[in-house]
Formats: C-alpha cells, sequence, structure tokens
C-alpha cells in the first residue's frame, strides 16, 4: 500500500509563518515521524505560528499525539479551531488528544543509583524487612494464643469439623511422604555409619548412631521439614487467596474473627498431626537402618531391636519430641501470617507462599540448632 | 448497508450440559457501534470470547474480517488480530508491568516502535483515556477497579485497532467517568471510524451510545436493529429491560440532552 509519505513544510513569507502538514500521520509512520517531530519542536519552540492540518490525509491517535508533541496542546488547539475546514471528526480527535495532554506532565524517569548505594539500600531494606518480620511474627503469634485462651473455655466455640479436615489434609494426607522419605534417610544414614565405622571395626554401632539420629535429631527434623514445605504453603496459599478476594474482610464485617476461624484449626491441626508424623518418622528411619544392617552387615532383626533396646535410653526419644509441638506451632503461624500478609492480587499469593515455605523452613533448622546446643550442655 | 467486518452463522456454545448458544447469527457492520445485552448468564462474554477467537465455538462458524480466525495459520491469525482491541471485564492488566508498560507492549511488539518512543506515545493514550499524570508509572495493583479499566481501554487502543470490543466497560466507573468514557468512545468512532461491540448493563450508555443494539436470549439472537425498534420489541424480557423504571429513566436522561 503506498501512501503519500507525511510532510512538514514552514512557509515563513507568511506572518506568522505558517507550518503546513500533509501526507499520512498514522501508527504506521510513527517511527519515522518520531525524528523529524523531535527535529522541529525545537525549531519552532516559543515561535508564534499557525498551523494547517487541513493537507493531513490519514489521522489515528498516534498521529494525534505527535501532534501535539509538534506544536504543544495550546498552539494545537489554537490551530484546529482556527481552521473551519476541518471535519468535525478529526476536530474532536485533535482537540481531545490536546485537552487529554494539557496538565498532564510526564513523569521524569527515576535518576539511576550508583551501584554500591543500590546494594547498600538493598542490605539496608532487606534487614529491616526481617525486623518488621519478627515483629509482625512476635504480634501474630500473640494474637494466636490471646484468641486460643479466649476461645479454650467455650467449647461451644470450637471448630471441629474445621479442625478434623486440617488433620485429616495435613496428617493423614501427609503420612505416606513422610514414611517413605525418613525410610529412605534411615537406610542412607545406615549405609554411612557402616562405611564409617567398619575402619574401626565399630560397624555394629551403626545401629547406636540410626536411633540417636532419628530420636534425636532426624526424626522430628524431616517430618517438620516435610510439613514446612507441604502445609506451610497450603495454609498461606488458602488464607492468601481468601484475602485476595475480600473473603478476610467479609469475615470480619460479619462480626467474626478470622484468627478464631481461620488460624486456631490450622494450628490446632498441626500441633496434632507434626508430633504423630514425629513419631512415625522416628520409626520408618529406624526400620530403614534396620533394613540395611540386616542386608549389608549381617546383624539380625533381633540382634538390632535388642541393641536398641539396651543401648537407647527413654530421653532421647523425649527430647525429640519435646521439638515437635514448637515446630509445629511456629510452622502452622508463620504459614497462617504469610496467607494474610497477601495484599490484592494472585501474583502477591504466590510471593508469600513462597516467603513461608522458606521462613518455616528457616526457622526449623534454626531452631533445632539451638536446641540442639542446648540438650548438650544440660547433658540430656 | 454497510459490509459486514464480523459475521456469525448458526454459533453454537455448549457446556457440558449447559447449551449456552443455539444456532445463533449475527453481523455487526463496519462503523456501528453495536451493544450486545442479555440478562446474566445469557452468554454475552462467551459470544465475545468466541469472536475473538478465544474459544472455540460447538457449531457454526465466526468469520471477522472475512476470515475464520480459528482455520488461520498463526502468523496470519496474529495479523488479523492486531486489528481488534479488545477491553476485558476485568481490565486483564499484565500485574507485572507498570500502566505505560502495558499499553507500550503491543507497540513495541507489533508497531515496531523503540521503547522510549512506545512509552511516551503510551502516556497520550494514557491521558486521552482520562488518567491523570503520575498513574502511568504505577502497577496495576495500586490503581481502583475504574482505573483499571481506563488503562486496559489505553491498550486496547494502543494499536488502532478497527473493532474495538468491549465487555461491561462503565460497570464499576462513577457515573462521571462512565459519561466520559461514552464520550471518548464516540469521539475515537468518529474519527478513526471503529466498530464498537459493546457488552453492556448499562442502559445509558445504550441510549446515548449505540447505533444498534443485539439482544441475547434464548440461546440466540432475539432481535439486532435499532434501539427504538427493539424497545418495541414484543417480548416481556425486553420490554422489562427497556420499560422498567430505569430503562425509563435512562431513556428520559437520553432525550434530555
Amino acid at each position: 500500500m503506498q501512501t503519500p509519505s507525511p510532510q512538514l513544510q514552514l512557509d515563513s513569507s507568511s506572518r506568522p509563518p505558517a507550518l503546513r502538514l500533509s501526507g499520512d500521520w498514522t501508527l504506521a509512520r510513527y517511527a519515522a515521524l518520531r525524528g523529524q517531530v523531535n527535529e522541529w519542536r525545537q525549531r519552532l519552540d516559543g515561535q508564534a505560528l499557525a498551523a494547517e492540518l487541513d493537507g493531513i490525509d490519514a489521522l489515528d491517535t498516534a498521529g494525534a499525539a505527535l501532534l501535539v508533541d509538534l506544536l504543544g496542546a495550546a498552539r494545537l488547539i489554537a490551530a484546529v479551531e482556527a481552521d473551519a475546514s476541518l471535519g468535525s471528526e478529526r476536530r474532536n480527535l485533535l482537540l481531545a488528544t490536546a485537552h487529554a495532554h494539557q496538565g498532564y506532565v510526564e513523569e521524569p524517569a527515576a535518576p539511576s543509583e550508583s551501584a554500591i548505594r543500590e546494594v547498600l539500600a538493598h542490605i539496608g531494606a532487606a534487614v529491616d524487612g526481617i525486623c518488621h518480620q519478627l515483629i509482625a511474627l512476635l504480634g501474630f503469634i500473640g494474637l494466636t494464643l490471646a484468641s486460643l485462651a479466649r476461645t479454650a473455655p467455650r467449647p461451644r466455640r470450637w471448630r471441629v469439623t474445621s479442625l478434623v479436615v486440617q488433620i485429616e489434609q495435613t496428617g493423614l494426607d501427609a503420612v505416606p511422604i513422610v514414611a517413605l522419605l525418613t525410610f529412605l534417610v534411615g537406610a542412607v544414614v545406615a549405609f554411612l555409619g557402616a562405611t564409617v565405622l567398619a575402619s574401626f571395626g565399630a560397624s555394629i554401632y551403626t545401629v547406636d548412631l540410626v536411633a540417636f539420629a532419628f530420636l534425636r535429631e532426624f526424626g522430628v527434623l524431616l517430618a517438620a521439614i516435610l510439613l514446612a514445605g507441604r502445609t506451610a504453603s497450603a495454609f498461606t496459599a488458602q488464607i492468601g487467596s481468601m484475602k485476595a478476594n475480600e473473603e478476610i474482610d467479609a469475615i470480619r464485617t460479619l462480626g467474626l474473627d478470622p484468627v478464631e476461624l481461620l488460624v486456631l484449626p490450622r494450628m490446632l491441626a498441626m500441633l496434632v498431626t507434626l508430633p504423630l508424623l514425629t513419631f512415625i518418622a522416628m520409626l520408618c528411619g529406624i526400620v530403614g537402618g534396620a533394613v540395611v544392617c540386616f542386608i549389608s552387615l549381617d546383624i539380625s532383626l533381633l540382634m538390632y531391636f535388642s541393641m536398641l533396646h539396651d543401648d537407647i535410653a527413654l530421653k532421647h526419644f523425649l527430647v525429640g519430641m519435646a521439638k515437635a509441638p514448637v515446630f509445629a506451632f511456629l510452622i502452622a503461624v508463620i504459614g497462617c501470617l504469610e496467607g494474610f500478609k497477601v495484599a490484592g492480587s494472585a501474583q502477591s499469593v504466590g510471593a508469600h507462599t513462597t516467603s513461608a515455605v522458606v521462613q518455616s523452613i528457616f526457622v526449623v533448622i534454626l531452631l533445632d540448632a539451638v536446641a540442639a546446643l542446648f540438650f548438650m550442655e544440660m547433658g540430656w | 448497508m454497510s459490509e459486514a467486518l464480523i459475521e456469525i452463522r448458526g454459533l453454537g456454545n455448549r457446556f457440558g450440559s449447559q447449551q449456552v448458544h443455539e444456532h445463533l447469527d449475527l453481523d455487526v457492520h463496519r462503523g456501528e457501534i453495536l451493544g450486545v445485552v442479555g440478562g446474566s448468564g445469557s452468554g454475552k462474554s462467551v459470544l465475545l470470547r468466541s469472536i475473538v477467537g478465544l474459544r472455540e465455538p460447538s457449531a457454526g462458524r465466526v468469520k471477522v474480517f472475512g476470515e475464520n480466525l480459528l482455520e488461520l495459520d498463526p502468523q496470519r491469525r496474529s495479523q488479523v488480530e492486531r486489528r481488534f482491541g479488545v477491553l476485558f471485564q476485568r481490565g486483564a492488566l499484565f500485574s507485572s508491568l507498570t500502566l505505560s508498560e502495558n499499553v507500550a507492549l503491543p507497540l513495541i511488539e507489533h508497531a515496531g516502535l523503540s521503547r522510549a518512543d512506545a512509552e511516551h506515545l503510551a502516556q497520550t493514550k494514557l491521558a486521552l483515556s482520562g488518567l491523570p499524570a503520575g498513574a502511568a508509572c504505577k502497577y496495576p495493583a495500586q490503581l481502583s477497579g475504574g482505573m483499571v479499566k481506563r488503562a486496559a481501554l489505553a491498550r486496547a487502543l494502543a494499536l488502532d485497532p478497527e473493532i474495538l470490543f468491549l465487555d461491561e466497560p462503565t460497570a464499576g466507573l462513577d457515573p462521571i467517568g462512565a459519561a466520559a468514557f461514552d464520550q471518548l468512545i464516540l469521539t475515537l468512532r468518529d474519527a478513526l471510524g471503529l466498530t464498537v461491540f459493546l457488552v453492556t448493563h448499562d442502559l445509558d450508555s445504550l441510549y446515548c451510545l449505540c447505533d444498534r443494539i443485539a439482544v441475547l436470549a434464548q440461546k440466540r439472537v432475539l432481535v439486532a436493529d435499532t434501539l427504538e425498534a427493539v424497545a418495541a420489541y414484543d417480548d416481556a424480557w425486553i420490554q422489562d429491560y427497556f420499560h422498567g423504571p430505569r430503562g425509563r429513566a435512562a431513556r428520559v436522561a437520553a432525550s434530555k440532552e
């Protein structure tokens, strides 16, 4: 399609000088026109001049925007109003574009900062974010406990159905994966023990290694990490999508307490399921170790379990189990809190879900390390 | 009568056991503003999605610019799709981009502009759709529903399309904003020869904008004609729609102008 190319001509003989515009002023010509307009605008800046627009063949909003750029809104409006031969449609388009431009100041692009400043600012913002996060978490823990204290003496307000559903989703549904993974890790620990201890001729102590590891640390740690990935994210996604959908606000306006309705059942469900899953994890890890000992070290199952019975005191089991409710509480609270922090969009749900998983795994491992030190110093 | 830009023949749409459209025929002519009305669940949005090729109809065919979108090869189809702009019900702005980036995107991808030029032109389009200065650098999540709608209109208009599809454009706008929106559509139609396919519940828009009105009911287009002819059509739903209290108020308002 051959269309006349857009042209600008300045007729300086008339007073005031007249700018003659012709050709197609459309999006297809935009790239070419842009350069010309920039050039002309500087030449025309501040001059009084009359623009003749009736030579323009085709005009769309992109062309109209260019004309506004070229002449400035005020001059364009004057030119349009002076030109009686212009069709009313074209007049309306030009006027609408010019009026839209008046009083519309383009935002200047933010000046770019130096790289070092940006890195420092980023570090500062991250530290600030962590502090706020910590304060928010402590506040939310308090809120949850207060709500629990209010609800506990009134059985009529216990959300039993919700609790049972959450126990099924967070506990029962997680049993296969927890059992399988801890069984495999138990087998791996036994292999490691067998390899290292064999050089001291002490491969029989593989049994103790597996039992110590799973009762004190790995059982609860693996179960908690799996639930942090599986359940904290689910909590955030559930509550977050409710938040994005204004359902949380609806709960509030109905005079109900979202913490009581949504957080307590989830938190209590976690308090029930994580200790149970921890127990399953300990059992499966020890069984995994037993299978490896039986196959590659020729330690019979009878011998394995009699060694467990003789060497391993009950306190190791209790040390492991004691951590489960703490982890459960923190995972649930972090998952729910991130859900409440969701703002508006679906994108935000995704971001907070990721954040919930990262935070809860971080907290679980950090706390486990602190607890290990504490128990060691106490000689438990 | 001028040529038909959109030609729908025997369209059928079915979701599971639910038949939404059956033997639906409709023409949209060049340069007209066609309003589509119908009760909730009568398939207005589904009709729009079928026309723009987002939904494969269960039966019948849809031709836009004389071509069946679903039969074209991807490149050809993309070229046809550039000739229409769609304003979705909830804006459907890209949430990871600012408003001016949203509008600039089609300009960069299809019109071959540089980023700076495209964003500059995008600002004009945003201003034209009635957004205040300063909104251009914001993200859709930071804006109210009405502002998102205006920005979505700016994006739909980015490539100066020939057909504009509007899905409930004035829903959620305040009356002043809605009237300005109507006026903008009229101005653009007159200046650019736009064809507009307007799905709406807003009786004021129908009265002041539309050249023809198509009523969707009983799984097909019951009647598609000028406002007077549609309002006089002998059907209980149409009579309720145009002669109910809101319909009367809108008619009075339109006749005063």
